[in-house]
């Protein structure tokens, strides 16, 4: 769904922000290049914090650009740098080395009153001594907005995400998702050009968090800015991005489509990280050529078949490297009897067997010693494949083997959003 | 390719259902509130609110140390007791008032400077201010005694290098009784509004920076309302004892500095007048609590959150 979307809305959301600097006729795009510069853009941007015990590396080096419009999201597991790399957006923390650009100028050493983009903080940071109209209409107030203007922006904001009603209220007297939204409309009532999400979701339930994702999603697309949303949660990344940069130790490792990540993980990290993936670690037996472009034949027993296309992501793969090679446990077929024709073959026995409902899972011990998983789908005219024990083939189609690289920052990241990720297949 | 991404991924942890309130129902009998009290309600009632009596009861006695007191019900030293130390009662106000407010000045500054900029060493900080403390206070003021003095250590050498005139002098002056007050009410102001502003989230200075608050509009808007508590909590620690003060104006003051406090002390003491030192006693106290009660409904810390949305 989100996924397929994908790089179309891209493309979408650039054309938009054509047209936005087309109107804002004091943005003036960097580079000569003629067309509108990314709503935020990182150039090598690094950070240090100096802590007693030295400097600690929070952000090693991030090349980044995000295309007005867009939902983009920072996804990764905790400490590799997500908030640090929002922080230096707001302008927050400065960075230690590199440059930040908002719409093409400068903003490295601007201070946060004077950037043109909000940020949702993960705590809410509500002023207590405020009633939600009030907490509203600080920024505006700020701004020198008139009165008048005032009220009936912080009218507007209110009715969008539902709070109306409860403008008179003090934070302490909101649930968790009512303040939540109160955070979002703060910000989102001084029409920022950009709004930055630092975990926003992290303190509500699931059904609630649930909600309020749709929610943003719904309200990322009426009012059309740019998004920056910080996650350590991959469902939630997945279903609301544009594209998503998945980070690891102060780097990104992959910045993709929610789909291109979730099918083309660049790196063992970033399969580990989306879904489950079993990686495979065999060394190459021969590289030859098929009808869609080279392809390695990989280790395996007699009657095994293990295959993988070469992309250009790779280093050089030749007869004796070794490679890693991921697999998508929906992507396997199961069968008793060896399957016919140019798939991947593997010979197992069945160790666990795991009911959920929909589907189930089983985990394979392949005869080369690697631990496999399966999901099978439990649908009307499906039985029961094979219980504790069981010898079974597994098998998938070649261009479902995808060949993972060494882990570090990708190269790609740093490309104009308009373009595809570079990731042949 | 019928695989959502979405679908094979499973829910994320965290999601934290409700948690409180399980705790402390066994404990919720009725009677559990009062039992909590009941210590801290006796001490008071033995060492206050009985002595408070019979303090009432002797204001309106009369006679004398040697012949006794008698209950007369001589309502009379009330008004008596106010003409006679209107000077007093007024300069204790002044004195204790001044004293407040150059307490709020200079420890507000510091306060807050310890609380954002202290760093690491923000507890070390809140000991050296508090290290004069440790000494008594008697001593402390009696200290400042041997340093103003007219021909001390300080003055004396200044007015020998020629850079004061000869007759100045701080002793026996408002200025070392206000200056000594100040001095000993200084934690007093400092320490709660420390308190309030260390507990602020230092995110909500960044969202009020992020608002496009500049540094005028973060401090007015956000740091002092939400540190009006402190500041009112300091103001009647300082205000109270600084105006029922005799220490200072007994060492540091002149006879024309003389306050309440010391009215009481020396009616009490010298005089052994019980029922007029008690009558001026009650005066000041009733006169502190329905200033107090006064400052509390107009500045309360409800109404001083209120203020902020201005
Ligand atoms: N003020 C600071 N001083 C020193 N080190 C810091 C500071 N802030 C962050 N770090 C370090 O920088 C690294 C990145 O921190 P950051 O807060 O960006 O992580 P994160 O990806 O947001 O993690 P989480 O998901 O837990 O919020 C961590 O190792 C952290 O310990
Ligand atoms: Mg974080």
């Amino acid at each position: 769904m989100t996924a397929d979307e994908g790089p179309a809305s891209a493309a979408d959301a650039v054309g938009d922000a054509r047209s936005v600097s087309a109107q804002v006729s004091t943005t003036v795009p960097t580079g000569g290049t003629g067309d509108a510069p990314p709503a935020i853009e990182l150039v090598g941007v690094a950070k240090e914090y100096m802590s007693r015990r030295g400097a600690v590396t929070a952000v090693e080096t991030i090349d980044l650009r995000i295309a007005e419009g867009e939902f983009f999201s920072l996804l990764g597991p905790s400490g590799c740098g997500k908030t640090t790399t929002l922080r230096m957006i707001g302008g927050f923390e400065e960075p230690s080395r590199g440059q930040i650009l908002l719409h093409g100028q400068d903003v490295t050493s601007v201070p946060p009153n004077k950037r043109d983009v909000n940020l949702v903080f993960q705590s809410y940071a509500l002023f207590p001594h405020l009633d939600v109209a009030g907490n509203v209409a600080f920024g505006l107030k700020r701004k020198g907005v008139a009165r008048g203007q005032v009220r009936r922006r912080v009218g507007e904001i209110l009715d969008l995400v539902e709070l109306g009603a409860l403008a008179d209220r003090r934070p302490r007297e909101l649930s968790g998702g009512q303040q939540q939204r109160v955070a979002l409309a703060r910000a989102l009532v001084n029409r920022p050009r950009a709004l930055l999400l630092d975990e926003p979701l992290g303190a509500l339930d699931l059904k609630l968090r649930q909600t309020m994702q749709i929610e943003l999603k719904r309200i990322q697309r009426e009012v059309g800015i740019t998004f920056v949303y910080v996650t350590h949660d991959q469902s939630e990344a997945l279903t609301m991005s544009d594209r998503i940069a998945v980070m690891n130790k102060g780097q990104i490792e992959q910045l993709a489509s929610p789909r291109e990540l979730y099918e083309r993980p660049r790196t063992r990290f970033v399969a580990g990280f989306i879904g489950t993936s079993n990686v495979l670690r065999r060394s190459v037996r021969t590289v030859t050529t098929d009808g869609t472009g080279p392809i390695a034949i990989l280790d395996a027993g007699a009657d095994e078949r293990v295959i993988v296309p070469v992309h250009s992501g790779l280093g050089g793969v030749v007869t004796g490297s070794v490679v890693e090679l991921t697999v998508r446990p929906e992507k396997i077929n199961m069968t008793a009897a060896r399957p016919e024709g140019d798939v991947c073959v593997l010979r197992g026995r069945v160790t666990e067997v795991v009911y959920l409902g929909t589907n189930t899972t089983y985990t394979v011990f392949t005869a080369g010693g690697d631990e496999i998983t399966v999901f099978w789908q439990n649908s009307a005219d499906a039985n029961d494949l094979a219980g504790r024990g069981d010898e079974v083939w597994l098998s998938w189609r070649e261009d479902h083997s995808y060949a993972l690289a060494p882990s570090g920052a990708d190269p790609a990241a740093a490309e104009a959003p308009t373009e595809p990720v570079a990731t042949a297949g | 390719m019928s695989a959502e991404p979405a679908a094979t991924v499973a829910p994320a942890p965290g999601a934290t259902g409700p948690r409180r309130g399980r705790r402390g129902a066994r404990w919720r009998s009725p009677f559990t509130p009062y039992l909590l009290a009941l210590p801290g309600g006796l001490w008071l009632a033995i060492f206050f609110v009985v002595p408070m009596l019979v303090m009432l009861s002797v204001s309106l006695q009369t006679g004398n140390v040697v012949d006794g007191f008698v209950q007369t019900f001589h309502f009379a030293v009330y008004p008596d007791a106010i003409r006679q130390y209107s000077d007093q009662f007024i300069r204790s106000f002044a004195y204790g008032g001044i004293c407040t407010v150059l307490c709020v000045v200079l420890a507000y500054p510091m306060a807050y400077w310890i609380a954002f900029h202290g760093g690491r060493r923000r507890s070390t900080y809140l000991f050296l201010v508090l290290l004069p403390f440790f000494v008594s206070f008697v001593i402390r003021t009696v200290s400042w005694k041997f340093l103003l003095a007219d021909d001390g250590v300080l003055l004396g050498n200044l007015k020998d290098i020629g850079l004061l005139p000869d007759d100045f002098r701080v002793l026996a002056t408002s200025t070392a009784v206000i200056g000594g007050l100040t001095y000993n009410s200084f934690p007093f102001m400092l320490l709660p509004i420390y308190v309030a502003l260390e507990r602020m989230d230092p995110k909500l200075l960044e969202a009020a920076d992020d608002l496009y608050a500049g540094r005028a509009a973060v401090f007015g808007r956000v740091v002092l309302p939400l540190s009006m508590p402190g500041v009112f909590a300091g103001v009647l620690l300082t205000f109270v004892p600084a105006t029922s003060d005799y220490v200072n104006a007994s060492i540091l003051g002149g006879t024309s500095d003389t306050m309440i406090g010391n009215i009481i002390q020396t009616t009490f003491l010298t005089n052994a007048d019980y029922p007029l030192a008690s009558a001026i006693s009650f005066i000041l106290m009733v006169i502190l609590l329905v200033g107090i009660f006064i400052y509390a409904r107009v500045l309360g810390t409800r109404d001083v959150f209120e203020m902020g949305t201005r």
